[in-house]
């Protein structure tokens, strides 16, 4: 037993990080719909999510144990294999991209091994990442087709057309970035990111000193939120015209499928966002003793917030959100006396500033959601066409001619 | 290739398989659970509630055509930056600006062809 451990170690401590970093996916994916509704519901001078659990927090789970059970008819004429292959496709590859996330700089030891903090470490990442996201049409396309209904038809090749248009403009602005750090690795991309400019700022890609890539991040987060079928680029969800767009004949289970599939693409996205543009685990102070106390601030969030749920949720207006409130602020002073430990305090810094990122587009996309109305279509794909693509690509031009000057002389 | 190269990927594939098997796992599972009570009118299409019409997979606009063509024509272009972008650095030796020149040239030829479609109206999608 012992022998065959040692031989297939190696396998078993990715099984062992694939289940963690599923786990916690598909659990972010399920309170990101309630941070969702949470966040536009108060914009909105509403409440959102309150009567499952106190604060609404048990609705993702009321919503997906109804999902189950909910019937699931299939429409007459439909192609069943394609109308079954349609979902499973789109959130096992919206589940895949996560893999190649670097999330921290260091090792760990599990079972006195040592691994890196991220599940696969490939040099050519980068590439496999826009594979994983290109992919991603054929969920919608087969979808539309599969249904045998005129309005998913319509819905799923309006979509393909928008995500085939913006994917142009995802891969010409990521093009800067390669240019700059010479390698397709995420790893060594954050690596080249680290420093700082002036003295001050961290000498993330938006901000390099070469040429700051904030016309490719702009480029890169527009194409992003049309790729993921976002607002203002939701389309092919359109209600007002096309009902459900894409995937109006699906119900139960299966249509839940396609909005984890959305929101695990939102989740990806913004994780390649920051490491590609904003310095991934990198922290944004910069790395000298004077500021090693940043490294207590993941400690003392999780205790302020402990501090905060306990103090509200003694008051809570019903009895069990006065005993489960309390003790989720418990777990988190927990959470933040662990995080104080010398021993694992280091390490989490990589995966808390790059989790902080990945919070904060979420919290752009949501905002974007909540603020801005829905193209048309013939302006969407104008847009795609006549400004991100020659942006795009002018921004490649300028970046490959700017570093010639500054690194040449 | 060395075996060390190989194994590189072996995470990934297992991710891969954890995702298919966590996707086919909940498809499966709504479909054994699920109430079930088929009926002719519920396995309708719909079309707002009325009986549907006609087929739905009728030939559809020419435009999404051009769309895919174009895409294929714009994605080869971005294919074909990003191993220069790798080898940037080493397509300049010294003071020589050869591979950004090289480079500019291609695309300014595609820029042409960018040019020649804007005028054609190909990427208007009202016309």
């Amino acid at each position: 037993m012992n022998g065959l451990f040692a031989q297939n170690a190696y396998l078993l401590i990715s099984l062992l990080k694939v289940a963690v970093v599923v786990l916690v996916l598909l659990t972010g994916i399920a309170y990101l719909t309630w941070f969702e509704r949470k966040v536009v519901a108060h914009m909105q001078s509403r409440w959102g999510p309150e009567r499952v659990g106190p604060y609404g927090l048990m609705q993702p789970l009321a919503d997906g144990v109804k999902f189950l059970f909910k019937e699931d008819p299939t429409p007459a004429g439909a192609d069943r294999f394609v109308y079954f292959l349609a979902p499973f496709l789109s959130l096992s590859l919206a589940l895949c991209t996560i893999a190649l996330i670097p999330f921290g700089p260091g090792e760990i030891s599990i079972f006195g091994r040592s691994t890196s903090l991220s599940i696969a470490e490939i040099n050519i990442s980068l590439l496999i990442v826009f594979a994983f996201t290109s992919l991603s049409v054929y969920g919608v396309a087969l979808a539309g087709w599969a249904s045998n209904s005129k309005y998913p038809l319509l819905g799923s090749l309006r979509s393909s057309a928008q995500m085939l248009s913006y994917e142009l403009g995802l891969t010409m602005s990521v093009v800067g970035i390669v240019l700059l750090s010479g390698t397709f690795s995420l790893r060594t991309i954050v690596l080249a990111q680290q420093g700082t400019v002036l003295g001050v700022l961290p000498r993330w890609n938006v901000f390099s000193p070469i040429m700051p890539q904030v016309i490719g991040f702009l480029c890169f987060f527009i194409a992003a939120l049309a790729e993921t079928n976002r607002v203002p680029f939701d389309l092919p969800e359109a209600e007002t015209e096309l009902v459900a767009g894409f995937h109006t004949e699906y119900a139960s289970f299966k249509f839940a499928m396609f909005f984890m599939a959305e929101y695990a693409a939102m989740v990806t996205v913004s994780a390649v966002a920051s490491v590609l543009f904003f310095g991934g685990w990198l922290s944004p102070f910069p790395e000298n003793p004077a500021f090693h106390f940043t490294y207590y601030l993941p400690a003392a969030l999780a205790a302020v917030g402990g501090v905060l749920l306990i103090v509200n949720g003694l008051r809570y207006r019903s009895k069990v959100g006065r005993v489960v409130v309390p003790v989720l602020g418990l777990i988190l002073l927990l959470l933040a006396a662990t995080c104080a430990l010398p021993g694992v305090n280091p390490v989490i810094q990589g995966p808390f500033w790059l989790l902080s990122k990945i919070f904060f587009f979420l919290f752009v996309y949501v905002w974007i959601r909540g603020t801005l109305p829905r193209f048309r279509y013939d302006q969407l794909m104008a847009f795609g066409w006549k400004v991100l693509l020659p942006v795009s690509l002018a921004n490649v031009v300028v970046t490959s001619l700017l570093i010639l000057l500054r690194e040449k002389r | 290739m060395s075996p060390s190269y190989l194994s590189d990927y072996a995470p990934l594939l297992i991710h891969i398989l954890a995702a298919m098997i966590v996707a086919g796992a909940l498809l499966s599972l709504s479909v054994l659970v699920g109430y079930r009570r088929p009926s002719r009118e519920k396995s309708e299409a719909y079309e707002c509630g009325i009986h549907p019409t006609g087929d739905a997979r009728e030939p559809f606009s020419v435009k999404f055509y051009l769309v895919a063509i174009l895409f294929i024509l714009f994605d080869v272009e971005a294919i074909f930056l990003y191993p220069w972008a790798y080898v940037f650095r080493d397509l300049n030796p010294g003071k020589s600006l050869a591979g950004f020149y090289e480079m500019l040239l291609y695309i300014v030829i595609l820029l042409a062809g960018y040019i020649y479609l804007w005028r054609k109206g190909a990427l208007d999608w009202n016309r």
